[in-house]
């Protein structure tokens, strides 16, 4: 298929982000595809578990509503609809998509589900090096709990030449649920890296949705926006060249400006002239972002080279066990109260013998979130907030922590308030890789005309 | 005359996580003022003012296209986001910290 241009919608930038602004933009945007970027490295960890208990589970958080809201314009308006709203289990979640398309009665549908980014059984062959630590992969076999190959547009394409209205993956690189919709569109070819590159940067701008539209950005005084309450979700129209403009639905909240488009687009970036995905080494370097209209920004000049041999493999691992509790003192001397309270925590903690591989405490309303820095600017907090952490192997060890912050309600300091503590298990992330051609995927469809 | 300016007047920021590593982009207000970023915002500088919060090297990626930087923070945090003690586990709040940051500004 060859268009001139294509309009790209984004319905959540995260898995429990707003719904609503992904009906509106299904209603009003006039776009041909709305993408759901939902899977966190953590998220798809998590669903790996709970498919693990429940064979039939393991799909992302909120694809009941997301589907329960998308459906209609599937059926009816000729909207397609790309998310990785599959996480562990694509299989079950096309079972389930269809299962609400028949309770609602929402036809013609042909959804597709893609599967086989999962490659845990085939990590221990290949036995390449945690990226981070540099350790083989054979070493952590017995705690990972999760290994999944980020997928590129070669897997959601078939998809769209089916005529697919619902494609559903598992993990797949974010910019590539965007991407391949360009290139089924526009016609480019899979190896025109100029196209892919420009393509993963408007991709990359829309994935996170309204990241881009004046959300994590507004900042009173200095960074105005109106009516976050109801921002718009981003869209973008792409061109033939590779050129687009990023929009939003006239009427909604937010903005879309060259400010909030230049920090979008180099977040979660490194070296901006390579910028790695499946599908393309792409080159932001070299973008320019012009103002052409209300809320239209115009992106171009970014480009590509040759994409990687590997594909990137996200290893969810178990880590024993997080501790933490809280409490806050206010008034005068409120900072060195919690400092001595402080103090007492780790003191108890040290003679009682609990063992702990790594631990924090910060002072939330001074130091919790930027450390030392606190330190440049003489303040002295009216209320401040302790928090002490610790990571341990064992949950009984970790609820010590907890447990010691709760006490000083009655053995600590003066004045304390609202003590609060937390045990959770702790899932770390690390990266590996694996050759393209081992990762085996499929793709399953089924019509309900 | 010159005098000392925090960043937050003069620039905005945003912070990204990738795993151990952060990266800060970071943009003036006015393009003219560009090359006086460029000159005072130095990967050493930024280093320094994080040295509780960042283990490894910091490295500056300039894009005169878009009139900013990019600083790639690595080591940020032990085990990344889902296994980071900090309250803030992604790092979203270090863009704050790089606009506490002082440079000189000519009167």
């Amino acid at each position: 298929m060859k268009s001139k241009s294509v309009r790209i919608g984004s319905g959540a930038g995260y898995a429990g982000d707003r719904i609503d602004p992904a009906i509106e933009l299904a209603e009003k945007g006039n776009i041909q595809y709305i993408c759901f970027e939902c899977l966190a490295e953590r998220t798809i960890a998590l669903a790996q578990l709970e498919k693990r208990d429940k064979p039939h589970r393991g799909y992302g958080q909120f694809l009941e509503a997301r589907m329960e809201a998308m459906l209609p314009f599937c059926a009816e308006r000729g909207l397609v609809m790309i998310s990785n709203l599959g996480a562990a289990n694509p299989s079950a979640a096309l079972m389930k998509t269809l299962e609400i398309a028949e309770r609602l009665d929402i036809r013609p549908l042909k959804i597709a589900a893609i599967s086989g980014d999962d490659v845990l059984e085939s990590l221990a062959a290949v036995n390449r090096p945690v990226w981070e630590t540099g350790q083989p992969v054979k070493e952590l076999v017995d705690s990972i709990i999760s290994a999944n190959a980020y997928l590129g547009v070669e897997t959601i394409l078939p998809a769209l030449s089916e005529q697919c209205n619902v494609i559903i993956t598992g993990r797949v690189a974010d910019p590539s649920l965007y991407l391949a919709p360009m290139i089924y569109e526009l016609g480019w070819s899979v190896d025109s890296w100029t196209h892919l590159g420009a393509g993963t940067a408007i991709a990359h701008l829309l994935e996170c949705a309204a990241q881009v539209t004046g959300g994590y950005f507004v900042d009173p005084g200095k960074k105005d926006v109106p009516d976050l309450a109801h921002i718009g979700f981003p869209l973008a129209e792409i061109y033939q060249g590779g050129e687009g403009v990023i929009t939003k639905v006239p009427g909604t909240g937010g903005a879309v400006s060259v400010p909030t488009c230049k920090e979008q687009l180099l977040y979660e970036v490194h070296d901006p002239s390579r910028y790695l995905t499946p599908d393309v080494m792409a080159d932001f370097s070299q973008v320019t972002l012009t103002e052409i209209g209300v809320d239209r920004v115009m992106i171009r000049g970014a480009s590509g080279s040759i994409r990687p041999d590997d594909l990137k493999v996200s290893l969810g691992i178990r880590e024993g066990y997080i501790g933490e509790g809280e409490i806050s003192y206010a008034g005068h001397g409120a900072l060195k109260r919690a400092r001595l309270s402080a103090e007492i925590v780790q003191e108890r903690l040290k003679k009682r013998r609990i063992s702990f591989r790594d631990m924090k405490t910060e002072i939330i309303g001074y130091n919790a979130l930027l450390g030392s820095i606190a330190d440049r600017v003489a303040v002295n907090p009216f209320e401040v907030r302790l928090r002490v952490a610790a990571k341990c192997d064992t949950m009984h060890d970790a609820e010590k922590v907890g447990e010691e912050v709760e006490n000083l309600y009655l053995n600590g300091p003066a004045g304390p308030g609202g003590a609060r503590k937390y045990v959770r298990p702790v899932i770390g992330i690390v990266s590996t890789s694996i050759p393209r051609d081992m990762v085996k995927t499929s793709m399953d469809i089924v019509e309900l005309p | 005359m010159s005098r000392k300016v925090k960043l937050f007047e003069l620039a905005h920021a945003r912070a990204g996580d990738k795993g151990t590593i952060t990266n800060i982009c970071l943009f003036p207000y006015d393009e003219k003022i560009y090359p006086l970023l460029e000159q005072q915002v130095t990967a050493e500088k930024v280093k320094e003012l994080f040295s509780e919060l960042v283990a490894g090297e910091v490295i500056r990626y300039d894009i005169p296209s878009l009139k900013g930087f990019n600083f790639v923070l690595q080591g940020t945090r032990s085990g990344g986001v889902s296994s980071a003690l900090a309250i803030d586990a992604h790092g979203k709040s270090l863009s704050y910290g790089l606009l506490e940051l002082e440079i000189d500004v000519e009167d």
